[in-house]
């Protein structure tokens, strides 16, 4: 990569030194992107927006809020009313951290289909999964804060599961807690994590960005761009195309902020928290009641905790798993067909998580575990054996250019339109 | 084209609204008791409060429900809200006494409230209300609509569902039957059953009448912002629209060269 001439005399006198302007030259503008992306490829900076909503959202919070448990409850009411548009802050971090997961849930599933964590993405996916365990952690504390009934309850519920560890775990709960339940020194520590953990993300999405850089995006064909002929700038057809998106995401995102707050909530968070009354249900947010449902689908408790941790370590050695030397499911009549599966699968499972574990819904809990692991561990690794692909096509330029298949939608949406 | 993406983006929007509009009240069913299902003017992305009706009902509330129930979020200065003017806030307020202190000798001592001052509770703590409703706790209710289920029907129903226990059905001592509560017994005993209070200005004091003003008071305690916030979100919706299709436009501009090929 030849470094570009600037004209700007000041910019071109720091580049000589510092080359800033040209590494954002090479990574924002010329990156060569495969020209055949679909709007699935818009959900990475989508995910990359929110984290950064939620940051700026969070500090902003953080200087009002008082992470105390005799205090907590009534700051985040004093930013509802008292503080200058503090209701719109606290909502948007509020409904944010759902949104988040609703973008970095189609963004995995979109990984998954088009097979991007396979050689060699490996270490992109391994990234990606760890950046999805750090939210998690994060989104979690972050729900304690406002020390309500579900702040308190779901604390002490997720808290009391490394109390399985044998031997140890009694120990390390009462180190979690730093006491014997969840009181004042939980809430501070988890507040002074929850700061810190977004800015680990950050990092990791760095590094995520960095491994992404290094061969490029993935595409819905799944085969390797051969040439500038398969690739466009990232600047300015990307960037165009993202900022559409982001417009639309803004558009959902606003409509549930402004109109329906609080639907994605707990109407128990509400509550202030109080140890001596259990809610009649315990549910955590949506975005982790498929985990939620593995959890309390294994009638041991060890167990359930290592099936839940399972649940996403299996993601960790998913390009193992999947040996297929075909990426994209679209050449892959058979796992297209567990994919859709699958996320029925994941779909049931959150369903499963928030009702309550009796009946028939403990049965279905255990049903769709056993099907989650059964598609990592064998139907996966099994396909990779038995499976017949259909042909690729050559390059990713031929179908755009319309001569050979029309396997592109970029090439349908552009005819269709004219 | 462009009227192709604008009906995709308004049929989206208005699937995702009208999916969380009319999901919310079917989550909540599983609540337990039988809840109405009220049209309220606040209801929606247009919602309002109607400000003649928050009055009837905070007048429900300061002779009905405070005896028992506090509304600790609340400042006699949010009453401005519920069209007062400051003179009216401050006479308001005054019918109020507040502890404050310490003085120069270091003495507590009462003084009537001024706007500044939250509503003060009717109990110093929680183990005092508890001792004096038989150890049944009654709820601040600044957050009441929030703090549960499908909030503003449930409160309704509450209000207006006390009656006979059905035959074989036992209503123990303290305990009174209500078809809304999950359960049916609460500890509550019946707060309103109409022509409880004069209303100024021949006001409707049916029960029915008097929850819905108290259910839409308790609506504006739990979400002060309400009006302002769907307020702002109609503008900022309006805004997002243009700006997809800007982005749209400026998108498919950028890109035609790469189409043409």
């Amino acid at each position: 990569m030849s470094s570009p001439e600037f004209k700007n005399p000041v910019v071109k006198w720091i580049d000589h030194r510092l080359p800033v302007f040209s590494f954002m030259h090479h990574e924002l503008h010329e990156y060569p992107t495969p020209r055949n992306l679909s709007y699935l490829w818009n959900l990475g900076s989508l995910a990359g927006l929110a984290l950064v909503t939620m940051i700026v959202t969070g500090i902003i919070l953080a200087m009002h809020y008082t992470p105390h448990v005799d205090h907590a409850f009534e700051s985040v009411e004093r930013i509802m009313r008292d503080v200058n548009h503090g209701w719109l802050i606290r909502y948007i971090h509020m409904n944010g951290a759902s949104f988040f997961f609703i973008v970095v849930y189609i963004h995995i599933f979109r990984g998954l289909y088009y097979g991007s964590y396979k050689a060699p993405r490996e270490l992109l996916w391994i990234l990606g999964v760890l950046i999805l365990l750090l939210m998690m952690a994060t989104a979690f504390m972050g729900y304690v804060l406002p020390w309500g009934q579900m702040s308190f309850w779901g604390a002490t519920v997720i808290t009391n599961l490394f109390s399985a560890i044998p031997w140890v775990g009694d120990s390390i709960v009462v180190w979690l807690w730093g006491g014997f339940s969840v009181d004042n020194p939980t809430l501070s520590r988890f507040f002074a994590l929850h700061y810190l953990m977004p800015f680990m993300i950050v990092g990791v999405v760095i590094l995520h960005i960095i491994a992404l850089h290094r061969f490029g995006s993935n595409n819905p064909l799944g085969i390797d761009v051969s040439g500038k002929q398969d690739t466009i700038p990232f600047h300015p057809y990307y960037t165009s195309k993202d900022l559409f998106g982001a417009m639309v995401f803004l558009t959902i995102f606003a409509s549930a902020i402004f109109f329906y707050p609080n639907f994605l909530g707990h109407p128990d968070n509400y509550i202030p928290a109080n140890p001596l009354q259990t809610p009649a249900h315990i549910v955590p947010e949506w975005y982790f009641l498929p985990f939620y449902a593995i959890l309390r689908a294994i009638p041991d408790k060890l167990g359930g905790v290592l099936f839940m941790f399972g649940a996403i370590a299996v993601l960790f050695i998913l390009p193992w798993l999947d040996r297929s030397p075909v990426r994209s499911g679209r050449f892959r009549p058979l796992f297209k067909l567990f994919f859709w599966v699958l996320l029925a699968d994941c779909v049931l499972l959150g369903y499963l998580g928030g009702k309550p574990a009796e009946g028939i819904y403990v049965t279905l809990s255990r049903l769709a575990t056993a099907y989650y692991f059964i598609h990592f561990l064998v139907i996966l690794p099994l396909l990779s054996v038995v499976e017949k692909t259909r042909p690729l096509p050559q390059s990713i330029s031929m179908p755009v250019t319309g001569a050979g298949m029309s396997a592109a939608p970029a090439a349908k949406r552009g005819k269709a339109d004219v | 084209m462009f009227k192709r993406v604008s009906q995709i983006i308004c049929a989206g929007g208005i699937a995702v609204l009208a999916s969380m509009g009319g999901m919310a009240p079917a989550m909540a069913a599983g609540a337990g008791g039988d809840i109405v299902e009220h049209d309220w003017t606040f209801d929606g992305p247009f919602g309002f409060f109607d400000k003649a009706s928050l009055q009837r009902g905070f007048q429900v509330y300061r002779e009905v429900c405070a005896s028992c129930h506090g509304l600790e979020y609340i400042a006699f200065r949010n009453f401005s809200d519920l069209g007062y003017s400051e003179a009216e806030i401050k006479a308001i307020a005054a019918e109020y006494d507040v502890t404050d202190g310490p003085n120069e000798e270091g003495e507590m001592f009462t003084r009537a409230a001024i706007p500044a001052d939250r509503v003060p509770s009717p109990y110093a703590n929680e183990n005092a209300a508890r001792a004096f409703n038989g150890g049944a706790y009654p709820p601040d209710l600044s957050l009441i609509t929030k703090a549960r289920p499908n909030g503003a029907n449930y409160l309704y129903s509450l209000l207006v569902g006390y009656k006979d226990a059905p035959q074989g059905k036992e209503v123990p001592d303290g305990m009174y039957y209500n078809t809304a509560y999950s359960g049916n017994l609460i500890a509550m005993p019946q707060p309103l059953y109409g022509d409880d209070i004069e209303l100024a200005g021949d006001g409707d004091t049916s029960i029915e009448a008097l929850a819905e003003d108290l259910v839409a008071f308790l609506a504006w305690a739990a979400e002060p912002e309400m009006e302002s916030r769907k307020r702002t979100g109609i503008a900022v919706m309006l805004f997002l629209f243009v700006m997809c299709f800007v982005s749209y436009g400026s998108m498919r501009y950028i890109w035609a060269d790469i189409k043409k090929k």
